[in-house]
Protein backbone atom coordinates (compact mmCIF):
# COMPACT_ATOMS: atom_id res chain seq x y z
CA UNK A 1 0.00 0.00 0.00
CA UNK A 2 1.10 3.51 -1.55
CA UNK A 3 2.00 5.45 2.20
CA UNK A 4 0.00 9.00 2.23
CA UNK A 5 1.66 11.68 1.12
CA UNK A 6 2.18 14.09 4.42
CA UNK A 7 4.38 16.91 2.30
CA UNK A 8 3.26 16.97 -0.85
CA UNK A 9 -0.31 15.99 -1.05
CA UNK A 10 -1.67 20.00 -2.49
CA UNK A 11 0.94 19.71 -5.15
CA UNK A 12 -0.24 19.25 -8.49
CA UNK A 13 -3.61 21.19 -6.91
CA UNK A 14 -4.86 24.10 -8.35
CA UNK A 15 -4.19 27.76 -6.33
CA UNK A 16 -2.80 25.51 -4.03
CA UNK A 17 -1.35 28.06 -2.04
CA UNK A 18 -4.10 29.68 -1.59
CA UNK A 19 -6.18 29.26 2.21
CA UNK A 20 -8.93 28.05 0.67
CA UNK A 21 -7.65 25.28 -1.16
CA UNK A 22 -5.57 24.46 1.60
CA UNK A 23 -8.69 24.42 4.32
CA UNK A 24 -11.20 22.28 1.62
CA UNK A 25 -8.02 19.80 1.38
CA UNK A 26 -7.16 19.61 5.58
CA UNK A 27 -5.41 22.20 5.99
CA UNK A 28 -4.90 23.42 9.55
CA UNK A 29 -6.85 20.40 10.84
CA UNK A 30 -4.23 19.58 13.00
CA UNK A 31 -4.95 22.93 15.47
CA UNK A 32 -8.50 21.51 17.35
CA UNK A 33 -6.16 18.17 18.66
CA UNK A 34 -3.06 20.58 19.53
CA UNK A 35 -5.10 22.93 21.17
CA UNK A 36 -6.57 20.47 23.54
CA UNK A 37 -3.17 19.32 24.00
CA UNK A 38 -0.36 20.98 26.69
CA UNK A 39 2.27 22.54 25.23
CA UNK A 40 4.65 19.69 27.23
CA UNK A 41 2.07 16.84 25.31
CA UNK A 42 3.24 18.37 21.76
CA UNK A 43 6.85 18.11 22.61
CA UNK A 44 6.51 14.34 23.91
CA UNK A 45 4.42 13.55 21.18
CA UNK A 46 6.95 14.67 18.59
CA UNK A 47 9.64 13.05 20.99
CA UNK A 48 7.60 9.82 20.46
CA UNK A 49 7.55 10.22 16.88
CA UNK A 50 11.49 10.22 16.44
CA UNK A 51 11.21 12.89 13.82
CA UNK A 52 14.77 14.18 12.95
CA UNK A 53 15.88 17.23 11.68
CA UNK A 54 15.79 17.39 7.94
CA UNK A 55 17.99 20.22 7.49
CA UNK A 56 20.98 18.28 7.44
CA UNK A 57 22.26 17.31 10.95
CA UNK A 58 19.53 15.06 11.96
CA UNK A 59 18.92 16.15 15.03
CA UNK A 60 16.15 14.90 16.99
CA UNK A 61 13.55 17.57 16.71
CA UNK A 62 11.40 17.21 20.20
CA UNK A 63 14.59 16.92 21.91
CA UNK A 64 15.62 20.34 20.54
CA UNK A 65 12.50 21.65 21.61
CA UNK A 66 12.26 19.73 24.86
CA UNK A 67 16.04 22.53 25.49
CA UNK A 68 13.84 25.69 25.69
CA UNK A 69 14.23 26.52 29.36
CA UNK A 70 11.06 27.42 31.12
CA UNK A 71 10.14 30.59 32.93
CA UNK A 72 13.36 32.62 32.15
CA UNK A 73 10.95 35.66 31.54
CA UNK A 74 12.40 36.37 27.82
CA UNK A 75 10.52 35.54 24.82
CA UNK A 76 10.87 31.98 23.12
CA UNK A 77 11.42 32.70 19.52
CA UNK A 78 10.86 29.75 16.69
CA UNK A 79 13.05 30.46 13.32
CA UNK A 80 12.30 28.77 10.30
CA UNK A 81 15.36 27.56 8.39
CA UNK A 82 13.97 28.21 4.42
CA UNK A 83 17.67 29.25 3.57
CA UNK A 84 17.80 26.26 1.09
CA UNK A 85 21.39 26.57 -0.45
CA UNK A 86 22.99 23.31 -0.03
CA UNK A 87 24.50 22.64 -3.84
CA UNK A 88 22.21 19.62 -4.74
CA UNK A 89 18.68 20.82 -2.82
CA UNK A 90 16.22 21.99 -4.22
CA UNK A 91 12.69 20.62 -2.35
CA UNK A 92 11.81 23.30 -0.16
CA UNK A 93 11.70 25.71 -2.59
CA UNK A 94 9.06 23.76 -4.29
CA UNK A 95 7.04 23.16 -0.72
CA UNK A 96 7.26 26.59 0.24
CA UNK A 97 5.62 27.30 -3.50
CA UNK A 98 3.31 25.49 -3.39
CA UNK A 99 2.20 24.45 0.00
CA UNK A 100 3.10 27.61 2.16
CA UNK A 101 -0.28 26.85 4.88
CA UNK A 102 1.17 23.43 5.80
CA UNK A 103 4.39 25.45 6.68
CA UNK A 104 2.37 27.95 8.79
CA UNK A 105 0.27 24.66 10.18
CA UNK A 106 3.61 23.43 11.51
CA UNK A 107 5.01 27.06 12.51
CA UNK A 108 1.78 27.19 15.04
CA UNK A 109 1.96 23.34 16.04
CA UNK A 110 5.78 24.13 17.04
CA UNK A 111 5.70 27.58 18.10
CA UNK A 112 2.89 26.17 20.83
CA UNK A 113 4.47 23.65 21.80
CA UNK A 114 7.94 25.59 23.11
CA UNK A 115 5.90 29.03 24.48
CA UNK A 116 6.80 31.20 21.18
CA UNK A 117 4.63 34.06 20.37
CA UNK A 118 6.70 35.54 17.35
CA UNK A 119 8.01 33.39 14.58
CA UNK A 120 10.34 34.52 11.76
CA UNK A 121 10.82 32.25 8.72
CA UNK A 122 14.19 33.04 7.40
CA UNK A 123 14.21 32.54 3.52
CA UNK A 124 16.66 32.92 0.95
CA UNK A 125 17.41 35.96 -1.18
CA UNK A 126 16.64 34.57 -4.62
CA UNK A 127 13.56 32.64 -3.43
CA UNK A 128 11.33 36.34 -4.71
CA UNK A 129 8.24 33.78 -6.08
CA UNK A 130 8.18 31.96 -2.28
CA UNK A 131 8.98 34.91 -0.79
CA UNK A 132 5.72 36.75 -2.08
CA UNK A 133 3.69 33.52 -1.54
CA UNK A 134 4.42 33.35 2.30
CA UNK A 135 3.77 36.98 3.14
CA UNK A 136 0.35 36.44 1.23
CA UNK A 137 -0.18 33.12 3.43
CA UNK A 138 0.41 35.19 6.20
CA UNK A 139 -2.15 37.86 5.17
CA UNK A 140 -4.65 34.96 4.40
CA UNK A 141 -4.21 33.04 7.77
CA UNK A 142 -4.57 36.62 9.82
CA UNK A 143 -7.89 37.32 8.33
CA UNK A 144 -8.95 34.17 8.92
CA UNK A 145 -8.10 34.00 12.50
CA UNK A 146 -5.40 31.26 11.85
CA UNK A 147 -2.76 33.95 12.75
CA UNK A 148 -2.85 36.41 14.91
CA UNK A 149 -4.18 36.88 18.50
CA UNK A 150 -6.28 33.92 19.87
CA UNK A 151 -6.01 31.43 17.04
CA UNK A 152 -9.44 29.79 16.71
CA UNK A 153 -10.58 30.87 19.81
CA UNK A 154 -7.38 29.06 21.89
CA UNK A 155 -6.46 31.79 23.43
CA UNK A 156 -3.11 30.80 21.71
CA UNK A 157 -1.41 34.30 19.87
CA UNK A 158 1.04 34.09 17.42
CA UNK A 159 2.41 36.35 14.60
CA UNK A 160 4.99 34.89 11.85
CA UNK A 161 7.61 37.30 10.10
CA UNK A 162 8.97 36.49 6.63
CA UNK A 163 12.59 37.90 6.30
CA UNK A 164 14.42 37.88 3.61
CA UNK A 165 18.47 36.77 2.84
CA UNK A 166 20.29 38.24 0.23
CA UNK A 167 22.62 35.86 -1.13
CA UNK A 168 25.14 34.01 1.73
CA UNK A 169 25.57 30.24 2.12
CA UNK A 170 26.49 30.47 5.25
CA UNK A 171 22.85 31.59 6.67
CA UNK A 172 21.96 28.43 6.48
CA UNK A 173 24.16 27.85 9.41
CA UNK A 174 22.06 27.97 12.19
CA UNK A 175 23.97 30.48 14.08
CA UNK A 176 24.86 32.38 10.85
CA UNK A 177 21.31 32.88 10.32
CA UNK A 178 20.34 34.32 13.81
CA UNK A 179 22.97 36.81 13.30
CA UNK A 180 21.54 37.82 10.03
CA UNK A 181 18.19 37.69 11.59
CA UNK A 182 19.57 40.37 13.51
CA UNK A 183 20.74 42.77 10.78
CA UNK A 184 23.83 41.64 10.67
CA UNK A 185 26.75 39.80 8.67
CA UNK A 186 26.03 35.78 8.81
CA UNK A 187 29.02 34.95 11.08
CA UNK A 188 28.18 31.74 12.89
CA UNK A 189 28.38 31.73 16.31
CA UNK A 190 30.58 30.07 19.31
CA UNK A 191 28.47 27.56 20.67
CA UNK A 192 27.63 27.16 23.58
CA UNK A 193 25.66 28.87 24.41
CA UNK A 194 23.28 26.73 22.15
CA UNK A 195 20.31 29.19 20.73
CA UNK A 196 17.92 26.79 22.41
CA UNK A 197 19.07 29.36 25.32
CA UNK A 198 20.66 31.88 23.55
CA UNK A 199 19.55 32.60 20.62
CA UNK A 200 17.59 35.30 18.69
CA UNK A 201 18.00 38.74 20.23
CA UNK A 202 19.67 36.55 23.21
CA UNK A 203 16.63 35.09 23.74
CA UNK A 204 15.36 31.26 23.57
CA UNK A 205 15.28 30.20 19.67
CA UNK A 206 14.38 27.07 18.19
CA UNK A 207 15.75 26.82 14.43
CA UNK A 208 14.26 24.29 12.27
CA UNK A 209 14.07 23.44 8.88
CA UNK A 210 10.96 23.98 6.76
CA UNK A 211 10.23 20.09 5.67
CA UNK A 212 10.92 19.57 10.03
CA UNK A 213 8.37 21.56 10.72
CA UNK A 214 5.90 20.76 7.50
CA UNK A 215 6.11 17.27 9.21
CA UNK A 216 4.71 17.76 12.44
CA UNK A 217 1.03 18.85 11.67
CA UNK A 218 0.48 14.58 10.37
CA UNK A 219 1.89 13.54 13.53
CA UNK A 220 0.29 15.58 15.31
CA UNK A 221 -3.24 14.58 13.60
CA UNK A 222 -2.43 10.85 13.44
CA UNK A 223 -0.20 10.52 16.44
CA UNK A 224 3.50 9.47 17.24
CA UNK A 225 3.13 5.48 16.54
CA UNK A 226 1.61 6.20 13.12
CA UNK A 227 4.34 8.46 12.70
CA UNK A 228 7.34 5.83 13.44
CA UNK A 229 5.36 3.61 11.64
CA UNK A 230 6.26 4.87 8.54
CA UNK A 231 9.99 4.45 7.28
CA UNK A 232 12.50 2.49 9.66
CA UNK A 233 12.86 2.31 13.34
CA UNK A 234 15.60 5.04 13.28
CA UNK A 235 14.56 7.28 10.33
CA UNK A 236 10.18 7.83 10.82
CA UNK A 237 7.96 9.06 8.31
CA UNK A 238 8.73 10.54 4.60
CA UNK A 239 11.06 12.85 3.23
CA UNK A 240 10.91 14.72 -0.05
CA UNK A 241 14.16 13.02 -1.64
CA UNK A 242 15.60 14.55 -4.76
CA UNK A 243 17.57 13.20 -7.41
CA UNK A 244 20.06 15.47 -9.83
CA UNK A 245 23.11 15.27 -12.03
CA UNK A 246 22.80 11.95 -14.91
CA UNK A 247 19.73 10.55 -14.36
CA UNK A 248 16.88 10.27 -17.19
CA UNK A 249 14.44 11.49 -15.26
CA UNK A 250 15.38 14.20 -12.29
CA UNK A 251 13.11 15.30 -9.89
CA UNK A 252 11.86 15.14 -6.33
CA UNK A 253 9.65 12.73 -5.15
CA UNK A 254 7.75 12.18 -0.94
CA UNK A 255 8.55 8.78 -0.25
CA UNK A 256 8.58 6.71 3.10
CA UNK A 257 12.42 6.69 4.17
CA UNK A 258 14.24 3.11 3.73
CA UNK A 259 14.37 2.64 -0.14
CA UNK A 260 17.21 1.08 -1.42
CA UNK A 261 19.20 4.06 -3.37
CA UNK A 262 19.43 1.99 -6.73
CA UNK A 263 16.05 1.55 -6.61
CA UNK A 264 14.70 4.94 -5.93
CA UNK A 265 17.63 5.95 -9.08
CA UNK A 266 16.65 3.12 -11.35
CA UNK A 267 12.63 3.51 -10.66
CA UNK A 268 12.02 7.12 -9.87
CA UNK A 269 15.25 8.43 -11.87
CA UNK A 270 14.46 5.97 -14.53
CA UNK A 271 17.85 4.89 -14.13
CA UNK A 272 21.41 6.25 -14.64
CA UNK A 273 22.41 8.05 -17.75
CA UNK A 274 25.06 5.57 -18.94
CA UNK A 275 26.81 3.62 -16.16
CA UNK A 276 26.65 4.39 -12.47
CA UNK A 277 30.25 6.20 -10.71
CA UNK A 278 29.54 8.02 -7.83
CA UNK A 279 26.57 9.38 -6.16
CA UNK A 280 26.83 12.66 -3.75
CA UNK A 281 23.95 11.47 -1.52
CA UNK A 282 22.79 14.58 0.35
CA UNK A 283 24.04 18.20 -0.75
CA UNK A 284 27.68 18.62 -1.13
CA UNK A 285 29.34 18.56 2.15
CA UNK A 286 28.55 14.62 2.20
CA UNK A 287 31.44 12.43 1.48
CA UNK A 288 30.98 11.06 -1.94
CA UNK A 289 30.04 7.25 -2.46
CA UNK A 290 31.29 5.30 -5.40
CA UNK A 291 28.57 2.78 -7.30
CA UNK A 292 29.83 -0.12 -5.34
CA UNK A 293 29.01 1.51 -2.10
CA UNK A 294 25.35 2.43 -3.49
CA UNK A 295 24.56 -1.39 -3.66
CA UNK A 296 23.39 -1.77 -0.18
CA UNK A 297 22.50 1.85 0.86
CA UNK A 298 18.83 2.32 1.60
CA UNK A 299 17.66 6.01 1.92
CA UNK A 300 17.95 6.31 6.03
CA UNK A 301 19.52 8.40 8.18
CA UNK A 302 21.45 4.83 9.95
CA UNK A 303 22.36 3.48 6.42
CA UNK A 304 24.23 6.51 5.39
CA UNK A 305 25.93 6.87 8.52
CA UNK A 306 26.72 2.89 8.32
CA UNK A 307 28.56 4.03 4.71
CA UNK A 308 30.75 6.88 6.25
CA UNK A 309 28.99 9.44 5.00
CA UNK A 310 25.27 11.28 5.97
CA UNK A 311 21.67 11.75 5.25
CA UNK A 312 22.50 15.41 4.68
CA UNK A 313 19.14 17.21 2.86
CA UNK A 314 18.41 13.92 1.06
CA UNK A 315 19.31 15.29 -2.64
CA UNK A 316 21.02 13.08 -4.05
CA UNK A 317 23.79 14.38 -7.29
CA UNK A 318 24.05 11.41 -9.63
CA UNK A 319 27.56 11.44 -11.83
CA UNK A 320 28.01 8.84 -14.95
CA UNK A 321 31.09 7.34 -15.80
CA UNK A 322 31.96 10.35 -18.05
CA UNK A 323 32.34 12.44 -15.10
CA UNK A 324 35.92 13.80 -14.11
CA UNK A 325 36.16 13.67 -10.14
CA UNK A 326 39.11 16.52 -11.11
CA UNK A 327 36.05 18.91 -12.49
CA UNK A 328 33.52 18.03 -10.09
CA UNK A 329 36.05 18.81 -7.21
CA UNK A 330 37.27 21.93 -8.55
CA UNK A 331 33.75 23.14 -8.60
CA UNK A 332 33.05 22.42 -5.32
CA UNK A 333 36.49 23.94 -3.98
CA UNK A 334 35.47 26.95 -5.53
CA UNK A 335 32.32 27.03 -3.94
CA UNK A 336 33.50 26.96 -0.64
CA UNK A 337 36.50 29.36 -1.07
CA UNK A 338 33.69 31.89 -2.38
CA UNK A 339 30.44 31.58 0.42
CA UNK A 340 33.65 30.66 3.54
CA UNK A 341 32.43 33.46 5.65
CA UNK A 342 36.27 34.23 6.92
CA UNK A 343 35.53 34.79 10.24
CA UNK A 344 38.27 31.63 11.20
CA UNK A 345 41.65 31.40 9.51
CA UNK A 346 41.38 27.78 9.25
CA UNK A 347 38.21 27.84 7.17
CA UNK A 348 39.22 30.96 5.13
CA UNK A 349 42.97 30.69 4.30
CA UNK A 350 41.94 26.79 3.71
CA UNK A 351 39.19 26.60 1.63
CA UNK A 352 41.40 29.58 -0.56
CA UNK A 353 44.14 26.86 -0.34
CA UNK A 354 42.36 23.89 -1.32
CA UNK A 355 40.33 25.65 -4.18
CA UNK A 356 44.36 27.05 -5.42
CA UNK A 357 45.69 23.80 -5.37
CA UNK A 358 42.92 22.40 -7.27
CA UNK A 359 43.26 25.10 -10.11
CA UNK A 360 46.75 23.96 -10.36
CA UNK A 361 46.21 20.78 -10.73
CA UNK A 362 43.50 21.13 -13.17
CA UNK A 363 46.07 23.37 -15.33
CA UNK A 364 48.89 20.58 -15.19
CA UNK A 365 51.00 21.96 -12.96
CA UNK A 366 50.38 19.87 -10.26
CA UNK A 367 52.54 17.14 -8.74
CA UNK A 368 51.62 14.49 -6.10
CA UNK A 369 52.71 16.99 -3.17
CA UNK A 370 49.58 19.06 -4.12
CA UNK A 371 47.24 16.07 -3.84
CA UNK A 372 49.02 15.36 -0.53
CA UNK A 373 48.83 19.11 0.40
CA UNK A 374 45.05 19.21 0.02
CA UNK A 375 44.60 16.35 2.14
CA UNK A 376 47.31 17.46 5.02
CA UNK A 377 45.02 20.97 4.59
CA UNK A 378 41.62 19.21 5.11
CA UNK A 379 42.97 17.67 8.45
CA UNK A 380 43.93 21.26 9.13
CA UNK A 381 40.36 22.96 8.69
CA UNK A 382 38.30 20.20 9.93
CA UNK A 383 36.72 20.78 13.48
CA UNK A 384 38.97 23.63 14.09
CA UNK A 385 36.50 26.34 13.31
CA UNK A 386 33.28 27.61 15.16
CA UNK A 387 30.90 26.21 12.20
CA UNK A 388 31.04 22.98 10.52
CA UNK A 389 31.58 24.74 7.06
CA UNK A 390 35.32 24.02 6.53
CA UNK A 391 34.74 20.21 7.72
CA UNK A 392 31.94 20.47 4.91
CA UNK A 393 35.05 20.68 2.61
CA UNK A 394 37.53 18.50 4.23
CA UNK A 395 35.31 15.93 3.71
CA UNK A 396 34.35 16.05 0.38
CA UNK A 397 38.01 16.67 -0.42
CA UNK A 398 39.11 13.48 1.01
CA UNK A 399 36.51 11.08 0.01
CA UNK A 400 36.73 12.25 -3.52
CA UNK A 401 40.83 11.65 -3.36
CA UNK A 402 40.66 8.58 -1.67
CA UNK A 403 37.71 7.02 -4.22
CA UNK A 404 38.57 8.80 -7.08
CA UNK A 405 42.50 9.41 -6.74
CA UNK A 406 43.44 8.19 -10.49
CA UNK A 407 40.99 10.91 -11.78
CA UNK A 408 43.64 13.47 -10.47
CA UNK A 409 46.46 11.65 -10.56
CA UNK A 410 46.21 11.15 -14.20
CA UNK A 411 46.30 15.17 -14.16
CA UNK A 412 49.83 15.68 -12.23
CA UNK A 413 52.92 16.38 -13.95
CA UNK A 414 53.73 12.48 -14.81
CA UNK A 415 57.44 11.82 -13.37
CA UNK A 416 55.65 13.07 -9.96
CA UNK A 417 53.15 10.09 -9.62
CA UNK A 418 53.47 7.77 -6.67
CA UNK A 419 54.25 5.03 -8.37
CA UNK A 420 55.75 2.51 -6.48
CA UNK A 421 59.50 2.13 -7.54
CA UNK A 422 61.23 -0.90 -8.26
CA UNK A 423 64.97 -2.13 -8.08
CA UNK A 424 65.95 -3.60 -10.97
CA UNK B 1 22.21 64.46 -5.62
CA UNK B 2 21.82 62.45 -2.55
CA UNK B 3 19.59 59.84 -2.68
CA UNK B 4 16.25 59.91 -0.93
CA UNK B 5 14.04 57.62 0.13
CA UNK B 6 10.21 58.48 -0.62
CA UNK B 7 7.87 59.17 2.33
CA UNK B 8 5.89 55.58 1.89
CA UNK B 9 8.77 53.90 1.65
CA UNK B 10 9.36 55.22 4.84
CA UNK B 11 6.41 54.22 6.02
CA UNK B 12 6.42 50.67 4.99
CA UNK B 13 9.98 50.58 6.42
CA UNK B 14 8.35 51.57 10.11
CA UNK B 15 5.95 48.95 9.38
CA UNK B 16 8.79 46.36 8.96
CA UNK B 17 10.54 47.80 11.52
CA UNK B 18 8.43 46.80 14.41
CA UNK B 19 8.33 43.26 13.99
CA UNK B 20 11.52 43.06 15.02
CA UNK B 21 12.31 43.82 19.24
CA UNK B 22 15.62 45.70 18.06
CA UNK B 23 15.89 48.23 14.57
CA UNK B 24 18.70 47.41 13.43
CA UNK B 25 17.22 44.03 12.45
CA UNK B 26 15.18 45.29 9.64
CA UNK B 27 18.31 46.38 8.07
CA UNK B 28 18.78 43.69 5.49
CA UNK B 29 14.53 44.43 4.56
CA UNK B 30 15.61 48.19 4.18
CA UNK B 31 18.72 47.06 2.00
CA UNK B 32 15.96 45.15 -0.14
CA UNK B 33 13.83 48.62 -0.31
CA UNK B 34 17.16 50.71 -0.93
CA UNK B 35 18.28 48.01 -4.03
CA UNK B 36 14.00 48.13 -5.12
CA UNK B 37 13.67 52.29 -5.34
CA UNK B 38 17.34 53.36 -5.94
CA UNK B 39 18.20 49.75 -8.00
CA UNK B 40 21.26 49.68 -6.99
CA UNK B 41 23.15 49.91 -3.64
CA UNK B 42 25.73 52.99 -3.83
CA UNK B 43 27.10 54.36 -1.33
CA UNK B 44 24.79 57.11 -0.77
CA UNK B 45 22.01 54.56 -0.53
CA UNK B 46 23.99 53.27 2.42
CA UNK B 47 24.28 56.32 4.05
CA UNK B 48 20.75 56.65 3.62
CA UNK B 49 19.72 53.07 5.02
CA UNK B 50 21.96 54.38 7.72
CA UNK B 51 20.34 57.14 8.69
CA UNK B 52 16.46 54.75 8.38
CA UNK B 53 17.71 52.36 10.60
CA UNK B 54 19.79 54.24 13.02
CA UNK B 55 23.03 52.61 12.65
CA UNK B 56 26.19 54.07 11.30
CA UNK B 57 27.00 53.78 7.80
CA UNK B 58 30.10 51.65 8.44
CA UNK B 59 27.45 49.30 9.59
CA UNK B 60 25.91 49.07 6.95
CA UNK B 61 28.63 48.99 4.08
CA UNK B 62 29.74 45.83 6.03
CA UNK B 63 26.49 43.90 5.65
CA UNK B 64 25.35 45.57 2.15
CA UNK B 65 29.40 43.93 0.98
CA UNK B 66 28.62 40.76 3.14
CA UNK B 67 25.81 39.76 1.25
CA UNK B 68 25.78 39.28 -2.38
CA UNK B 69 22.61 40.08 -3.61
CA UNK B 70 23.25 43.36 -2.84
CA UNK B 71 24.79 45.33 -5.92
CA UNK B 72 27.40 47.44 -5.16
CA UNK B 73 27.42 48.23 -8.98
CA UNK B 74 24.34 49.55 -11.01
CA UNK B 75 22.98 46.17 -12.79
CA UNK B 76 22.18 45.98 -16.32
CA UNK B 77 18.00 46.39 -17.02
CA UNK B 78 17.94 42.78 -16.74
CA UNK B 79 20.56 40.70 -14.65
CA UNK B 80 21.82 37.50 -15.54
CA UNK B 81 22.91 35.26 -12.90
CA UNK B 82 23.92 32.07 -13.94
CA UNK B 83 23.81 29.06 -11.33
CA UNK B 84 27.98 27.28 -11.68
CA UNK B 85 27.50 25.12 -9.00
CA UNK B 86 27.80 20.81 -9.18
CA UNK B 87 24.51 20.47 -10.40
CA UNK B 88 24.31 23.11 -13.32
CA UNK B 89 28.07 22.23 -13.94
CA UNK B 90 27.16 18.41 -14.71
CA UNK B 91 24.11 19.75 -16.77
CA UNK B 92 26.59 21.99 -18.96
CA UNK B 93 26.16 25.31 -17.34
CA UNK B 94 29.70 25.65 -18.85
CA UNK B 95 27.91 26.15 -22.47
CA UNK B 96 25.57 28.55 -21.13
CA UNK B 97 28.36 30.99 -19.86
CA UNK B 98 29.91 30.98 -22.94
CA UNK B 99 26.92 31.25 -24.84
CA UNK B 100 26.11 34.50 -22.98
CA UNK B 101 29.57 35.49 -23.16
CA UNK B 102 29.90 35.14 -26.77
CA UNK B 103 26.19 36.85 -27.77
CA UNK B 104 26.52 39.66 -25.20
CA UNK B 105 30.34 40.29 -25.22
CA UNK B 106 30.50 39.90 -21.50
CA UNK B 107 32.48 38.78 -18.94
CA UNK B 108 31.21 37.57 -15.19
CA UNK B 109 30.80 40.85 -13.59
CA UNK B 110 30.12 43.54 -16.79
CA UNK B 111 27.51 45.16 -18.06
CA UNK B 112 26.84 45.69 -21.97
CA UNK B 113 27.72 49.95 -22.68
CA UNK B 114 23.17 49.86 -23.55
CA UNK B 115 22.98 48.87 -20.03
CA UNK B 116 20.60 46.65 -21.00
CA UNK B 117 21.99 43.60 -19.64
CA UNK B 118 25.00 42.91 -16.96
CA UNK B 119 26.23 39.24 -16.08
CA UNK B 120 27.28 37.22 -13.00
CA UNK B 121 28.03 34.36 -12.23
CA UNK B 122 26.54 32.38 -8.98
CA UNK B 123 26.16 29.70 -6.88
CA UNK B 124 24.00 26.97 -6.27
CA UNK B 125 19.92 28.35 -6.88
CA UNK B 126 17.99 25.34 -5.72
CA UNK B 127 17.11 24.10 -9.25
CA UNK B 128 19.44 21.23 -9.63
CA UNK B 129 16.68 19.14 -10.97
CA UNK B 130 16.31 21.37 -13.64
CA UNK B 131 19.83 22.66 -14.74
CA UNK B 132 21.42 24.20 -16.18
CA UNK B 133 19.61 27.44 -14.69
CA UNK B 134 19.69 30.72 -14.45
CA UNK B 135 17.95 34.28 -12.91
CA UNK B 136 17.42 36.76 -14.65
CA UNK B 137 16.51 39.82 -12.20
CA UNK B 138 13.76 37.74 -9.85
CA UNK B 139 12.50 35.15 -12.83
CA UNK B 140 14.41 31.53 -13.07
CA UNK B 141 15.26 29.98 -16.11
CA UNK B 142 15.52 26.65 -15.96
CA UNK B 143 16.68 23.56 -18.16
CA UNK B 144 18.64 25.66 -20.60
CA UNK B 145 20.50 25.17 -23.58
CA UNK B 146 22.68 26.95 -25.69
CA UNK B 147 19.84 27.47 -28.17
CA UNK B 148 17.27 28.96 -25.29
CA UNK B 149 19.41 31.23 -24.02
CA UNK B 150 20.43 32.87 -27.16
CA UNK B 151 16.45 33.00 -27.86
CA UNK B 152 15.67 34.66 -24.21
CA UNK B 153 18.26 37.41 -24.67
CA UNK B 154 16.35 38.08 -28.31
CA UNK B 155 13.39 38.13 -26.44
CA UNK B 156 14.78 40.55 -23.61
CA UNK B 157 16.61 42.46 -25.92
CA UNK B 158 12.71 43.30 -27.63
CA UNK B 159 11.05 44.06 -24.42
Amino acid sequence: MATELQLTKRYGVKDSYRLKVSLETGGYASLPKLFAMTPEQVVEEVKASSLKGRGGAGFPTGMKWSFVPKNTGKPVYLVVNADESEPGTFTDRYLLANDPHLLLEGIICASFAIGCHTSYIYIRGEFKQQFDRLNDAIDEAKKAGYLGKNIQGSGFDLEVYVHRGAGAYICGEETGLLESLEGKKGQPRIKPPFPAVQGLFACPTIVNNVKTIASVPWIISNGAKNYSSIGTQESPGTHIFGLSGHVNQTGYWELPFGMPMMDFINNYGKGVKGKLKAVIPGGSSCPILTAKECEDLTLTYESMKAHGTMFGTGCAIIMNEHTDMAEVLKNLTHFYADESCGQCTPCREGTAWEDRLMKKILAGEGTVKDLDLMLETADNMEGKTICVFASALAMPVRSFIKKFREDFEKRLIKNTVSVPETVS
Amino acid sequence: MAVQFEQKTIDEFEGIAKRYPVRRAALLPALWLAQREFGWISEEAMVCVAKLVGVSPMQVMEVAGFYTMYQKNKPGKYHLQVCQTIACLLAGSEEIKKTIERVLDLKPGQTTPDGQFSYQTVECLASCHTAPCMQVNDDYHENLTPESTEKLIAELRKK
